[in-house]
């Protein structure tokens, strides 16, 4: 539901004679909510003081209750102008002074009306509609000439993030990323939230998909199964990897490798070295993933189970990829552009193992969106921490111990 | 030597309802509010020592007696009113001639901003109070405080029976207050307390608030208020003040009382 605000003023000598106070008691006792975009008290007793206040509430009907109860006591809206909209230059340029996007929801005004951009995503500029009165994000290679840009500063109002009201690990941990955290809770803690979100996603009930986005040391460090089983158990509905977590993933089964190495023994294997790349050609002359497990060529790990459970997989090239395997999007444009269309509907994302993956989700996540970031290296959930959203959550651990806690914490026997 | 603007009631009486007190019905009986006006001036004049400058009275305007109403006068300077009834918008271009023709600079608050002068705007020589809600705009004060560059607080008045803040709140030269706690809310009455100790300040009693106890005139250690009121008269006694009672209730009916009928002029 849209939330409604409006940003008032206030001035005069509202300290002492609790004018302010009484405002802001207003406000509360109508069921609204406040914030102070910034305050000034007078330094002397002649000197007035000032406080400019969003007032928020859950409808426009009772915002428009609270402003009318407020502004006799001299709370006056400020004036909103509408948004500047100016018509992109040529194809994939934004106009000068474009607005660029932040993760939060952000609103435009159009002909005097707050409008939702569609589309909360960091980096972006925001394409209107001013017909329709619509807005969405839209990334600068996608711009058309003549597509009608925000620009400046004027008619847009990001919401910040409310506090999540679940009390759980991804609303008390405030982004910090230690080494030293006890992993325990917060595994069970985002197990919980598994099981609610499957509970929704079998309902049909939007937001409940949980996304994984992961690196191949997830097979490399004794992940697969306990993964597998994750998307088996339909708690993962939503994979983004590269060409190389495919890859091995495959090759265990073909070769009963990663890599070269044993995956059970953890041995190299005589010409090893070569399983990955003999995997990737097999499946390159099957035509596709989903064909060799069909076929049954492919019968175990992460991929068969995503083919089985009809999981939303997008896996995108990097340079020097291997083949790559069919079904990788080599155009990193066009990769953006599959991520970006997955990522509605999620209501949770893990991030493991995988600065790549990890990066590039998190700026195409919204703020609103949980996401636990899992790597031994504490520079990339500390990265996505300081993204500033309350509910991100660092994991520095191994990613095979993390998805294997996390599936024993859901009921898997290993 | 204290200065305040009258105007002789020629022309009072009850033409309109404008506040809880006004009946077109309770007609005034124009004999006796010309004594009684009188009476106040002569107080005023003979005993108290100020000096009155008189309008002219205007016909079709029974209010312009209430000259507290003109605007609020600062040293050389005058902020008119900008009155909330059409019935008294009238009086505003008389009583700015007035100003302008005895020599005071006008500063004019902005198009819909409401502010009643002195009725709505009291205080010590350290700091004002606003009264606001009623009749004048919460908004004015601000405006006022930076010209004038003295703190107002704004007091809500949640009372309509006590619709200008002079009706229910009276400073007195030596630092005292004569106020109707219940015309305030609980935020006003805070503030209030906050400013004035309580040992100098008199909660009038509801009875005496309604004959207007707080609609006195303090000029030094002279204080002229409406007759009736006993409990606030023993207050202001003790604290050395010279008492001069008043009958004026034919203003009343107005509701109006010897403050109303004056403006300070400095």
């Amino acid at each position: 539901m849209m939330q409604a605000q409006e940003t008032v003023l206030i001035q005069g000598h509202i300290i002492d004679s609790l004018i302010l106070a009484k405002v802001l008691d207003t406000i509360l006792m109508m069921g609204g909510t406040f914030d102070f975009q910034d305050v000034q008290i007078g330094k002397t007793r002649g000197e007035s003081s000032r406080a400019r206040i969003i007032v928020r509430a859950s409808s426009a009907t009772s915002l428009g209750e609270i402003l009318h109860a407020i502004q006799p006591h001299g709370a006056s809206i400020e004036s909103e102008r509408d948004c500047r909209l100016t018509a992109a230059p040529t194809d994939g340029i934004f106009p000068d002074e474009f607005y660029a996007t932040t993760h939060l929801s952000t609103q435009v005004r159009v002909y005097e009306q707050w409008v939702e951009v569609e589309g909360t995503e960091m980096d972006l500029g925001i394409l209107v509609d001013p017909v329709n009165r619509t807005a969405r994000t839209i990334p600068m290679g996608q711009v058309k000439q003549g597509d009608l840009i925000v620009t400046g500063r004027d008619g847009v109002r990001v919401i910040p993030l409310q506090r999540p009201r679940d009390r759980d690990v991804f609303s008390f941990m405030e982004s910090q990323v230690s080494v030293e955290r006890p992993h325990g809770r917060v595994i069970g803690d985002i197990a919980k939230r598994l099981v609610l979100l499957r509970t929704g996603f079998r309902k049909g009930t939007d937001g409940s998909k949980v996304l994984l986005a992961g690196g191949p040391a997830i097979v490399h460090a004794g992940g697969r199964d306990a993964l597998t089983w994750l998307i088996d158990e339909e708690f993962i509905h939503i994979l983004f990897c590269g060409n190389a977590l495919p890859a091995h993933d495959m090759e265990v089964d073909l070769y009963g490798t990663s890599l070269g190495y044993g995956h059970a023994a953890g041995l190299v294997v005589p010409h090893g070295h070569e399983h990955h790349l003999r995997t990737i050609n097999r499946i390159r002359a099957i035509g596709s993933i989903e064909a060799a497990v069909k076929s049954g060529v492919i019968k175990t790990g992460i991929m068969a189970a995503c083919i089985r459970r009809g999981a939303h997989v997008v896996m995108a090239g990097t340079i020097r990829d291997d083949g790559p395997l069919p079904g990788v999007i080599t155009d990193s444009i066009q990769a953006q552009t599959a991520m970006r269309a997955a990522i509605p509907g999620t209501g949770l994302a893990m991030l493991v193992a995988s600065t790549l993956h990890a990066v590039a989700t998190g700026n195409l996540l919204p703020a609103r969106i949980p996401s636990v970031c899992v790597d031994i290296n504490p520079a990339v959930p500390t990265k996505l921490a300081d993204r500033g959203s309350f509910q991100a959550v660092g994991l520095v651990m191994d990613a095979a111990s993390f998805l294997r806690d996390l599936a024993r914490e859901l009921g898997w026997k290993s | 030597m204290s200065r305040l603007l009258v105007c002789p009631p020629d022309y009072f009486g009850i033409e309109y309802e404008i506040n809880p007190w006004m009946r077109c019905s309770n007609a005034v009986k124009s004999d006796q509010a010309i004594l009684q006006w009188h009476h106040l001036m002569r107080v005023l004049e003979q005993d108290v020592g100020a000096v009155l400058e008189r309008m002219q009275p205007v016909p079709g305007l029974p209010d312009l007696v209430f000259t507290a109403n003109a605007g609020v006068v600062v040293g050389g300077k005058v902020v008119p009113s900008r009155f909330r009834y059409a019935e008294r918008q009238k009086e505003e271009a008389f009583f700015e001639d007035w100003f302008r023709t005895h020599g005071y600079e006008v500063l004019t608050l902005g198009e819909g901003l409401l502010f009643e002068g002195a009725g709505d705007l009291l205080g010590f020589p350290d700091g004002w109070f606003g009264g606001y809600r009623q009749r004048s705009d919460i908004r004015a004060f601000s405006i006022l405080s930076d010209w004038f560059n003295r703190e107002i607080l704004p007091l809500e008045l949640v009372d309509g029976r006590f619709y200008h803040l002079d009706t229910c709140f009276c400073p007195l030269s030596g630092g005292e207050l004569l106020y109707y706690p219940a015309a305030f809310d609980r935020y006003g009455q805070a503030a209030i307390a906050d400013r004035i100790a309580s040992e100098r300040r008199l909660p009038v009693p509801e009875a005496e608030a309604m004959k207007f106890a707080c609609n006195a005139v303090c000029v030094g250690k002279h204080v002229a208020l409406p007759a009736g009121c006993p409990h606030t008269e023993e207050f202001l006694e003790t604290r050395g003040y010279q008492l001069h009672p008043i009958p004026l209730d034919e203003f009343m009916k107005s509701g109006g009382s010897a403050k109303c009928l004056t403006l300070a002029l400095d």
